[in-house]
């Protein structure tokens, strides 16, 4: 539980005044200096110092003296841990600076050393403040005096240094390093180390004999020591070795490449033979009885240089790992560990393949023995994530049929493993990583969105940048339309994910559990669990794409799934298909020939009345459904002319102006805009005539001024537009302009009737009627109401507004004199 | 490697507002890039502590989106009964875009124990389950240590526990491969330093 007593702490840390402070700096200052064995009582107030220094994001500055007086604390050798930690961390969270003084006169305690260490690392800006640090580690690891041990963390703290700044060692250092690590790795000791314990009073450790290690379920160790080898105590080599393994694959990505070092000290590169003589032979320290099959096959890297060498002790030792992490862990920790093993042993073979393919013919046998051996066991899941990535870099060189195995990994994992976070991560993680390759060479990658978005569906807020970015690669001419629909079935999914996951918890026959759950949701099980409804959640829940782009019966599933439509998840779901939506439309403008998008536009139409009812959900989507609507249509003007009887079935109906306002208007306005010979040759009077008659139909409707109809339910806004959209029709098929100019002329008398004045505010229905006038105006000079309403598509080129000699300028002023100076055109 | 280690509040607090996040320990393994050059010692402090806050709360918000979704119901546990709040503990992972915060793009594992959060944020390519487990085994060694179910403060100071062990388990943010008697080795040697 998170205390009130915490909060106050923390709140007297913050707000301690200057003085006290001050004095408390002095007192501390004063018990470190006492020469007493520190005790309780000095452990006590540099707690509390590094709480007054570490609970404000504003630094501290500690007295010079004190500061010295910690820095000499953390590099004694003498020193109790507890001071040295407490030292370390206050010097870290304060100021002055002290990795500068510390790096001057670095320890020779393995301990004082690593403490020191963590302080110069948080300080450190830039290489020159890691070189005294990297220098001290580097000398002990090519002393060749037994007596100078290597600190115990010199390779988490080399590993920090080389991932911060690639150049901070050389050729012959990387070359050092390398070698090092291969003995580590590979000639660790495989007896117990002494156990202090195990010696009894009587038998002096050295006249027993040390026993060998154990493999993780008790067997002998069969071979050569990894970190999967189990024994009473460790020796300082075995330490190592682990050390070794957990970061040698930072190691190798940072340089086991060709490009390993930089410009500057390439010019160190020589030839690596050099080095090959100094090299220690190959030991073997091994009995021939033990070997396994990784020793037996291990070839002789004698001559080897010392990162091929080094490559080559990695790739036996995860050889020897994939091997052990077939035993049975007789501890629960240690079967964990071997999964890690596997992931990282995989991955380890994966970089050494894709730096020199020679190694993908030893490795294919055993990752393809690997996943044999896992593929069939979900509990393994996350770790043939690797395994896919290995196929995915290396079946070609090696020409290995890999389909099966992208076709298990996307079938089966996110419809069976969709709820577990980490995989859901790591799975879209990797997806993401190789989008360019799955793409091209994975047939079935495409395929599989609708399994793919389960994932998503599940944990929406987490993966919905990662989905924005892999979306586009889903998207090919066959796909792209159920895509969309899938898209706006997004919440269903959710929502049907859910009651999967419910009904597979509650057995139907616990109704008493069910209810529980509130009716609407029982409900919605039932439907769940009903034949009737069974193919319609079939197709929701569906692995592949391909089955057909949508279902009859959508609104069926929405009603049997309004129960969920307040659940957690499928709100979530809701509030991201808008910004997904977006991304679609962006994406498929620029892949969409003529036949998609008239079948885009059918989409439109058809799917903003057919949404599952979230709360906002449709008014959003129908936004994003208006703003890429208009975009279709500019980029393509004949859709219009295409599907002119959907477009005026739609815009005749006026109940669409009530469900759907928004997109109403701006379907009614890309008629009035795109409807034009100008755009598309097909565009006849006919054509002209019934759109017009069409929206003239709804306009007289919405404005009838009966007492006893209802005041209006829409916007100001809808009128003006549907006004103008006839103005612009008109003008295109004079014959037309009498009546539209009729019809505006209502208006006046409709914006001043009493209950729309209820509700337009006095501005609304002045607008209303000036737009009613100016249209008016406009259209008793034809042929500048059709220059008006109807501007020619080169409107939109720079040069027409830039250039003064263009015909656009001078018209627009021709037109704002005709219209505000003239007012003798004004109605009276 | 490991960029930090968080533990910090995912319940209200009271002087903070909704949605914050109360940071009881964080450890960040430097050297940092750093993205302004020529900053100051302070202003770089500054950054990152500001850095460690956004972290905290979006993990905060990720956990109780977490929580609303899986709409279980909490037990609360207390001292004594850390290996069932950890078995019961939401957990999750989100991904930290290029320059926001850190330099490269980084992972955010997180697991959500009663009212705190343990947040561990990784290199893109590290090891996920080996990342886990190690946060799971510094989770429990806290809850234990630091006696966090319970009443008391000394999760604020009694915070050299925490340094000390990850000295050990997470050395300047390397992550290790412990079969159990590694781990155990580095076990005796903790109880040993907080027996002290």
């Amino acid at each position: 539980m998170y205390a009130p007593g915490t909060e106050s702490l923390i709140k007297q840390a913050r707000e301690i005044q200057e003085e006290e402070l001050q004095k408390f700096y002095v007192r501390v200052s004063k018990q470190l200096h006492s020469g007493k064995d520190p005790g309780g009582e000095v452990i006590d107030s540099l707690q509390r110092l590094h709480l007054i220094v570490s609970a404000t994001k504003y630094a501290r500055t500690l007295p010079a003296d004190l500061a010295k007086k910690l820095q000499m604390l953390l590099r004694s050798p003498s020193c109790v841990e507890q001071l040295q930690v407490l030292s370390s961390t206050i010097l870290r969270e304060s100021l002055p600076l002290s990795a500068h003084d510390l790096s001057k006169d670095l320890s020779h305690d393995s301990r004082a050393l690593s403490y020191t260490a963590s302080v110069v690392l948080s300080q450190a800006r830039s290489k020159d403040d890691l070189l005294p640090l990297s220098q001290n580690l580097l000398k002990s690891l090519e002393s060749r005096q037994p007596e100078i041990q290597i600190p115990k963390h010199t390779l988490p703290i080399l590993s920090k240094m080389f991932i911060f700044c690639l150049d901070i060692l050389n050729e012959d250092q990387v070359n050092l390093i390398s070698r090092k690590l291969a003995d580590w790795l590979r000639y660790a000791s495989i007896y117990q180390g002494a156990s202090m314990s195990s010696g009894g009073f009587f038998t002096s450790p050295r006249s027993r004999q040390p026993a060998l290690m154990t493999e993780v379920d008790g067997a002998v160790a069969g071979d050569f020591f990894t970190v999967l080898c189990v024994g009473q105590s460790y020796t300082e080599d075995q330490w190592m070795n682990m050390y070794t393994f957990s970061m040698i694959k930072s190691w190798l990505l940072t340089y086991d490449t060709d490009g390993t070092s930089n410009a500057e000290s390439a010019q160190l590169k020589r030839p690596q033979v050099v080095h090959t003589t100094s090299f220690q032979d190959d030991r073997s320290e091994l009995d021939s009885s033990v070997m396994s099959m990784v020793s037996a096959t291990s070839s002789s890297s004698r001559l080897l240089p010392p990162k091929e060498r080094l490559r080559e002790k990695a790739f036996e030792y995860c050889h020897r790992l994939i091997e052990q992490s077939d035993r049975k862990a007789v501890k629960k920790a240690d079967a964990e560990l071997q999964k890690a093993c596997i992931v990282e042993s995989v991955s380890i073979m994966d970089i050494i393949c894709s730096e020199d393919p020679s190694y993908v013919y030893r490795g294919f046998p055993c990752i393809k023995a690997l996943y044999g051996r896992l593929s069939t066991d979900l509990a393994f899941a996350r770790v043939l994530l690797p395994i896919a990535q290995f196929y995915l870099s290396h079946s070609e060189t090696a020409a290995v049929e890999s389909e099966a195995v992208f076709h298990h990994l996307f079938s089966r994992f996110p419809a069976e493993l969709f709820n577990e976070p980490m995989l859901a991560f790591e799975f879209v993680s990797f997806c993401l990583h190789n989008v360019s390759v799955l793409q091209k060479k994975v047939a079935i990658y495409r395929q599989s969105f609708p399994n793919l978005l389960k994932f998503l569906a599940w944990n929406s807020p987490g993966l919905i940048s990662e989905f924005m970015e892999l979306l586009p690669s889903f998207l090919a001419p066959e796909t792209a339309i159920e895509l969309l629909h899938t898209l706006l079935d997004l919440p269903c999914l959710a929502a049907a994910l859910d009651l999967q996951h419910r009904s597979a918890w509650y057995q139907a026959a616990d109704r008493a559990v069910w209810d529980q759950q509130g009716s609407k949701i029982t409900a919605s099980l039932d439907a769940f669990r009903q034949p009737s409804y069974r193919g319609l959640f079939l197709y929701i829940l569906r692995p592949e794409a391909g089955t057909g782009d949508t279902i009859d019966r959508l609104s069926m599933l929405h009603d049997a799934l309004e129960g969920m439509a307040e659940s957690p998840r499928v709100l979530c779901c809701a509030q991201i298909v808008p910004v997904l939506l977006h991304v679609y439309f962006n994406t498929i403008m620029q892949m969409a020939d003529g036949k998609m998008m008239n079948q885009l536009l059918l989409v439109l139409l058809e799917r903003s009345s057919l949404l599952y009812k979230i709360k906002n959900f449709s008014t959003e989507v129908q936004r994003v459904f208006s703003t890429h609507l208009q975009a279709l249509c500019k980029l393509n003007p004949p859709l219009i002319v295409d599907q002119y009887k959907e477009l005026l079935e739609f815009t005749s109906t006026t109940t669409n102006i009530y469900t759907k306002e928004d997109f109403y208007t701006h379907v009614v306005w890309v008629i009035g805009e795109y409807l034009s010979l100008s755009y598309d040759p097909r565009c006849t009077v006919e054509l002209i005539t019934s759109f017009f008659e069409g929206l003239e139909a709804v306009l007289f409707e919405i404005t009838q001024v009966r007492q006893s109809a209802s005041p209006p339910r829409y916007s100001p806004r809808l009128l003006t537009v549907l006004m103008t959209a006839l103005a612009k029709l008109a003008s295109r098929s004079q014959d037309l302009i009498p009546r539209a100019s009729l019809f505006l002329s209502k208006m006046r008398s409709f914006a001043h009737s009493g209950r729309v004045a209820t509700c337009f505010s006095d501005e609304d229905s002045e607008e209303i009627i000036t737009r009613a006038h100016e249209l008016i105006n406009l259209l008793r000079l034809p042929n500048v109401a059709q220059f008006v309403l109807t501007p020619s598509a080169q409107g939109d080129c720079p040069r027409w507004h830039r250039d003064t000699n263009a015909a656009l300028p001078q018209r627009m002023r021709a037109i704002s004199g005709l219209l505000q100076s003239h007012s003798s055109f004004l109605p009276v | 490697m490991v960029v930090c280690f968080l533990i910090h509040t995912v319940c209200p607090v009271s002087a903070l507002s909704a949605g914050e996040s109360r940071i009881l320990y964080s450890r960040l393994f430097g050297p940092e890039e750093d993205t302004q050059l020529q900053r100051s010692a302070e202003q770089q402090r500054l950054t990152q502590k500001e850095t460690l806050g956004l972290i905290a709360r979006q993990v905060r918000s990720a956990v109780s989106a977490s929580r609303e979704a899986s709409g279980r119901v909490f037990v609360e546990a207390g001292l004594g009964e850390e290996a069932m709040a950890l078995n019961d503990a939401e957990y999750g992972v989100l991904s930290l875009a290029h320059r926001d915060p850190f330099a490269d793009r980084c992972v955010a594992l997180w697991l959500g124990v009663q009212a705190l959060a343990f947040t561990l944020v990784c290199q893109p390519h590290e090891n996920l389950l080996l990342a886990e487990g190690s946060l799971r085994n510094l989770t429990r060694h806290c809850l234990e240590e630091l006696r966090l179910l319970g009443p008391g403060s000394e999760v604020l100071l009694k915070s050299d526990r925490v340094d000390a062990m990850l000295q050990r388990l997470l050395p300047h943010g390397q992550l290790l491969f412990l079969n159990h008697r590694f781990a155990y080795a580095l076990d005796k040697e903790l109880s040993s330093y907080t027996g002290k």
